[in-house]
């Protein structure tokens, strides 16, 4: 990929699920190291934007790239092994234990186990290593998300209402570790239903409703 | 492909082990409807009958049902999904794991059903083993079929009749095969000729599940 072009492109994005549209004609340009916050009301599609970035929807109309993948013509997978993924739902295997969560992400990508330990270290879950994924508190399912994200380290990270549920200190956690990895290269994008209250970060704001962007500040 | 093969199957048999929704929930249900079966037929006359093998393959059909529902649902819920999608795991290798580890759980609760069999129904126990290797065969090309219309009936999302109408149809001559394998064993009869039918479906389902997963998986 061409290091000046931007890391995500869309043109007139249009996301069609069952005739309904989730997207309406989206334009977007995203750089890499930047950090994006989406926001909007239930059901302005702000999941949508981040699932059509990662991959994990296809284009209806339009045009697209992101990480230099089409996303009309190229191969989505490739896509997702370049993206990290961090859902409001709980993004592991609630009956496996958070250590045991990493070690399947660690093996499926080849990375060593050793870095679980370390990984576990930097989101405060080490005592929890051995905890059901489904006993943890709706935080600590966060942090464990994060983990994920950790081993993996994308080139993307979309992260889908990622302070939800979190308490003062889980969000100054969040905002410490999104500001490293933006630090860092990588292209954050965080959907939330309202604009980040960060002190530290200062991320583009775009705001959605009804499948269009209605707002764009930087 | 069977790196990934292993990883998934070792994944979906720690989940089982840990959640023992197979041992505590399956395996009584396979029992009781077994014991249900054979009072229904009368317990003293159903092992020395023609039923007792269709007995059998009923109540694993009925379990094979429920595991994988099981099987899917530990991958439906949207995040799981995006995040293992996200993992990039080659989508061949995550059928034969899946297909594996039920494989697994149906051979385990197959050798209790029949144990049962032998208890409840008075099957003759050396027929009832000589009846083992095609039972694991069959329960295998059941594990395959499964796992591929269990990906075609929604993952687990889809309305809950749907897994059964879609993959009743495919089940029969694997389980017809079956029946009449484990049949023979007990009363005599061709039984390489059945056991050879599931042996081909197995290996027909294998390879339908490494060409077609992924594609239905992205469907």
């Amino acid at each position: 990929m061409d290091q000046t072009s931007p890391v995500v492109a869309l043109r007139d994005a249009v996301v069609l699920i069952g005739g309904f549209p989730l997207l309406s004609g989206v334009d977007l340009d995203l750089d890499a190291g930047s950090l994006t916050v989406v926001t909007g009301a239930n059901g302005a599609g702000k999941t949508s934007l981040l699932r059509l970035l990662g991959g994990l929807v296809t284009l209806s109309s339009g045009s697209g790239v992101v990480s230099g993948v089409d996303l009309k013509s190229g191969d989505l997978r490739e896509l997702r092994r370049r993206v990290g993924w961090l859902g409001h739902e709980g993004s592991f295997y609630d009956d496996l234990t958070a250590k045991e969560n990493l070690t399947f992400a660690a093996r499926a990508l080849g990375r060593p186990t050793e870095e679980i330990g370390r990984v576990l270290e930097r989101v405060g879950l080490t005592a929890r290593a051995s905890t059901a994924a489904k006993r943890l508190s709706a935080g600590q399912r966060r942090r464990l998300g994060l983990a994920w994200l950790l081993l993996r380290r994308p080139e993307t990270w979309l992260l889908d209402e990622p302070y939800a549920s979190l308490d003062d200190e889980g969000r100054t956690f969040f905002d410490q570790l999104i500001a490293e990895v933006v630090h860092v290269g990588a292209t954050v994008v965080v959907s939330a239903h309202d604009p980040l209250r960060s002190s530290t970060l200062h991320p583009r704001t775009l705001t959605l409703a009804g499948g269009l962007v209605v707002g764009d500040r930087s | 492909m069977i790196r990934v093969a292993l990883l998934v199957a070792g994944k979906d048999l720690r989940i089982e082990r840990h959640s023992r929704v197979l041992l505590w929930q399956v395996l009584p249900f396979g029992v009781t409807a077994l014991v249900l079966c054979g009072l229904a037929l009368g317990a003293t006359h159903a092992g020395h009958s023609s039923a007792a093998p269709g007995l059998f393959y009923l109540v694993m059909l009925l379990v094979a049902l429920l595991m994988i529902n099981r099987a899917q649902v530990i991958e439906g819920s949207p995040g799981t999904k995006a995040s293992v999608a996200t993992l990039g795991l080659d989508p061949a290798g995550v059928f034969l794991g899946k297909a594996l580890a039920l494989a697994v759980e149906l051979w385990l609760t197959g050798l209790v059903v029949l144990a049962g069999s032998v208890l409840f129904l008075h099957t003759a126990l050396t027929g009832t083993l000589r009846a083992v290797p095609s039972v694991a065969v069959t329960l295998a090309a059941l594990a395959a079929a499964g796992t591929l219309y269990g990906a075609l009936s929604g993952g687990g999302q889809g309305p809950a009749t749907l897994l059964p109408m879609l993959s009743l149809p495919a089940f029969a001559p694997l389980l017809i095969a079956g029946e009449r394998s484990f049949s023979a064993s007990l009363h005599g009869g061709s039984l390489w000729r059945w056991w050879l039918i599931s042996l081909v479906a197995l290996a027909a389902y294998l390879a339908l599940g490494i060409l077609l997963y992924g594609v239905l998986e992205e469907s």
